[in-house]
């Protein structure tokens, strides 16, 4: 059977297509999800695409944290669902605070738009499987407020239970903190990435086809995990 | 009716680029005696019943400010104090 992943829209994603077209050339069925609408239709996995979600105009996320679908999310998310945050989503899934820390704005103030290296350190999640331990990969990254923070306690926690999921390799494009890209929780079903998978899963619009593992991993555990 | 002022400040170990970025632009007025700058973000709350201080803490704690890296601090706000009092 196919899995069914779906892809959140919020009134400002504009990721959610290449979300859903990256789960459909994983080998997935895409489900598309409205951020009103607290009903996940029986889907296996959930992305939260990159946007700027209900304009941010508080803080990215602290509004879209408490749209109707996110409480469904939150709730299956401790049960043990897989969620990948990209980007805004990322930023949703610390406000909710099914991820610990923050992001805030780039150190240099600046939008920050390039293809990046990253280095997989944690191959143990639902999302980064399909890597090797220490993997480079190229992903696109493209945010204003992507520096993520937490606090020093925090960020030894990560490390220590080898959460920090990727980090930047070759220049750090926001100033996070400890070159953080992407973390997971303890559990390792859900992880935030600030850089865009999505936008790496065809020769023709990326610039590599790196994301893809990214898609492919949560397959491959949704088929290990127990029904 | 008066209103609730909450004043949301990014916590003093969390790095404040706004503020520097404003910082390092006050030479240019040839201002050189500011040691740093800060910025953070002011909300007036107006209740529709008698200002209540410790529901505004509520908002602000779970929505206004992200604890993970900010502080706020809410209080009445003098008569004269508030964006209409003042226009």
């Amino acid at each position: 059977m196919t899995a069914r992943v779906g892809v959140v829209t919020f009134p400002g994603s504009l990721d959610d297509g290449d979300a859903a077209r990256a789960v459909r050339i994983a080998g997935a069925e895409p489900v598309r999800l409205w951020h009103g609408d607290p009903d996940l239709h029986g889907v296996d996995a959930v992305v939260l695409p990159g946007g700027f979600s209900y304009g941010d105009y508080l803080r990215c996320g602290a509004i879209a944290r408490f749209a109707p679908v996110m409480g469904s999310i939150v709730d299956a998310a401790r049960g043990g669902l897989p969620v990948l945050g990209i980007c805004n989503g990322f930023q949703i899934l610390c406000e909710a605070h099914l991820l610990p820390g923050a992001l805030t704005r780039n150190q240099h103030l600046h939008f920050r738009n390039r293809d990046q290296v990253l280095r997989i350190e944690a191959v143990g999640t639902a999302w980064t499987n399909a890597f090797q331990p220490g993997q480079e990969v190229l992903i696109p990254v493209k945010n204003g407020e992507g520096c993520y923070v937490a606090d020093p306690a925090t960020l030894d926690r990560l490390e220590a239970e080898g959460r920090v999921v990727a980090r930047y390799v070759g220049g750090n494009p926001n100033g996070s903190q400890r070159d953080i890209a992407a973390i997971t929780n303890e559990a390792g079903n859900v992880v935030g990435i600030m850089p865009h998978p999505e936008h790496a899963v065809e020769a023709l619009t990326g610039p590599s086809l790196d994301g893809l593992g990214f898609f492919t991993s949560v397959l491959k555990h949704l088929v290990g995990a127990p029904a | 009716m008066p209103r609730v002022v909450v004043d949301v400040m990014l916590k003093p170990e969390i790095l404040d680029p706004q503020g520097q970025a404003v910082a390092n632009a006050l030479p240019r007025l040839g201002v050189s005696d500011v040691a740093s700058v800060r910025i953070g973000r002011r909300i007036e709350i107006e209740f529709t019943g008698e200002p209540d201080l410790d529901r505004a803490r509520e908002i602000a704690d779970k929505l206004l400010a992200n604890p993970v890296i900010e502080d706020f601090t809410v209080r009445l706000a003098e008569a004269d104090e508030t964006a209409d009092a003042r226009s």
